[in-house]
């Protein structure tokens, strides 16, 4: 794979994320930005993607996913690369002292400044919490599809009521024995995806069982049944694969092992330029902490603007930085295309 | 008026903690300290702040709504009186409520 060169990676491209591209780009630097989601925006658009938000200044009220379109066409103009579904996983330093990520998928990218604006931490998705788990995990147990194929004809159980869970029930029920199980027959999915799940049950093409799994039995991690309970009563479902699409949660990930100083799982930044334990490593947004953090969008914003100014000292050691108003600088404006 | 809500942690161990109106069950458990993880602030996103309400409580409560049902679909270790915290208003008539933290 090719190795990218960029000023500073981004990680986490949600709405703090976005800005600080917009901030680095007013001074002149590139930046790539990782998400582990399959779209930026971060938890606004993941988690609470209509809810209004009254606090972000001059928006008398403005939905979290405006929000985050809005954050993306003010930074468009810096041309950010954006590396979505992928996690930063590895962090090294190459013999010109610069930083080299390593991303989940492999791809790697080689700069001068690294920006952790990770929010809660990276969404994953939410494992099953049972005793030996592992043994059945990426075998028979998967909480995502890569290979379909796989389930050719096999009993598949699908755990979950969401849009995941009904969209792989309907596309596998056209090769596999395919059941559901869920806690009640409503699904929190697009009305289409419902109505096709509830004839698919009606024409006996997919099985509907109420209930919550309570274990699993097989032999080297190959599944032979799910036991499901309900109403303090439990029953056994033949399964070769589950596929338990309980939503995501955030963790820290890998970079809990990036030897930052971190405070109960938080980052620890100064408050002159939001940088860790590590220089040329910063932190802005949710995930970091100093006295008197408060966890706000609009913190974060002013972070980016601060941490943006000491990494220019990083990306251009030789170069004077210029403070200049967006109002009145001929060049930023040609920068932005106005 | 300030009352208090008791909160059973994961451990066993219980706590007294004083409450007052206009602050979610959520709020409370977790500025005093206990390990509710409550990642999303309270918006009912994220299922992160499941309680267990005392049998004896659950008709004092407010009901279900759309947002916290939905993500009770994907809570695990849900029984019959499962919430989420942050969908529950302290009002006086809940002073003495018993709660007890979901598993992680």
């Amino acid at each position: 794979m090719q190795i990218q060169k960029t000023d500073v990676v981004i990680i986490g491209a949600g709405p703090v994320g976005l800005f600080a591209v917009f901030e680095l780009g007013l001074l002149n630097m590139n930046t790539h930005l990782i998400d582990n989601l399959d779209k930026i925006g971060g938890q606004c658009s993941e988690l609470y993607p209509e809810k209004p938000i009254y606090d972000i200044p001059s928006r008398l009220k403005i939905s979290a996913q405006e929000l985050v379109d809005d954050l993306y066409n003010q930074c468009k103009a810096f041309n950010p690369t954006i590396h979505l579904k992928q996690q930063a996983e590895k962090l090294e330093r190459n013999k010109n002292n610069e930083w080299i990520i390593t991303t989940s998928t492999g791809e790697e990218i080689i700069a001068k400044c690294i920006v952790i604006a990770a929010g809660a931490g990276s969404f994953v998705p939410r494992k099953l919490p049972l005793k030996n788990i592992e043994k059945y995990e990426n075998i028979s147990v998967f909480y995502s599809v890569r290979d379909k194929k796989i389930f050719k004809n096999k009993n598949i159980l699908i755990a979950g009521g969401g849009d995941s869970a009904l969209d792989w029930a309907i596309e596998l029920s056209n090769i596999s024995n395919v059941s559901i199980v869920h806690r009640r027959k409503e699904f929190r999915a697009a009305p289409d995806s419902v109505k096709k799940i509830l004839e698919l049950e009606k024409n006996n093409k997919i099985k509907f069982y109420y209930g919550n799994i309570d274990s699993l039995s097989g032999q080297n991690g190959k599944l032979d049944k799910v036991t499901i309970i309900h109403e303090n009563k439990k029953f056994d479902i033949e399964s070769d694969y589950l596929l338990p699409f309980f939503g995501l949660k955030m963790e820290l990930g890998p970079i809990a092992n990036w030897n930052l100083k971190l405070k109960d799982n938080l980052i620890e930044v100064d408050t002159e330029k939001f940088e860790t334990s590590i220089p040329s490593i910063f932190s802005i947004g949710d995930i970091n902490w100093y006295p008197g953090k408060l966890k706000l969008i609009l913190s974060g914003f002013h972070e980016a603007a601060l941490m943006s100014r000491e990494c220019f000292k990083y990306c251009y050691p030789d170069k004077k930085l210029v403070f200049r108003y967006t109002t009145s600088s001929k060049e930023i404006h040609k920068k932005l295309g106005v | 008026m300030k009352g208090q809500i008791i909160v059973t942690d994961r451990e066993g161990k219980v706590h007294e903690l004083e409450a007052e109106e206009g602050y979610v069950l959520m709020e409370i458990i977790r500025d005093a300290g206990l390990p509710i993880e409550a990642a999303c602030g309270g918006c009912a996103a994220c299922a992160t702040c499941h309680v267990y309400v005392d049998q004896e409580w659950i008709t004092s409560l407010n009901l279900i709504e759309d947002d916290e049902e939905s993500m009770l679909d994907q809570t695990f270790f849900l029984k019959k009186n499962s919430r989420l915290s942050c969908q529950i208003e302290y009002k006086n008539n809940l002073n003495g409520i018993k709660l007890t933290l979901a598993p992680e």
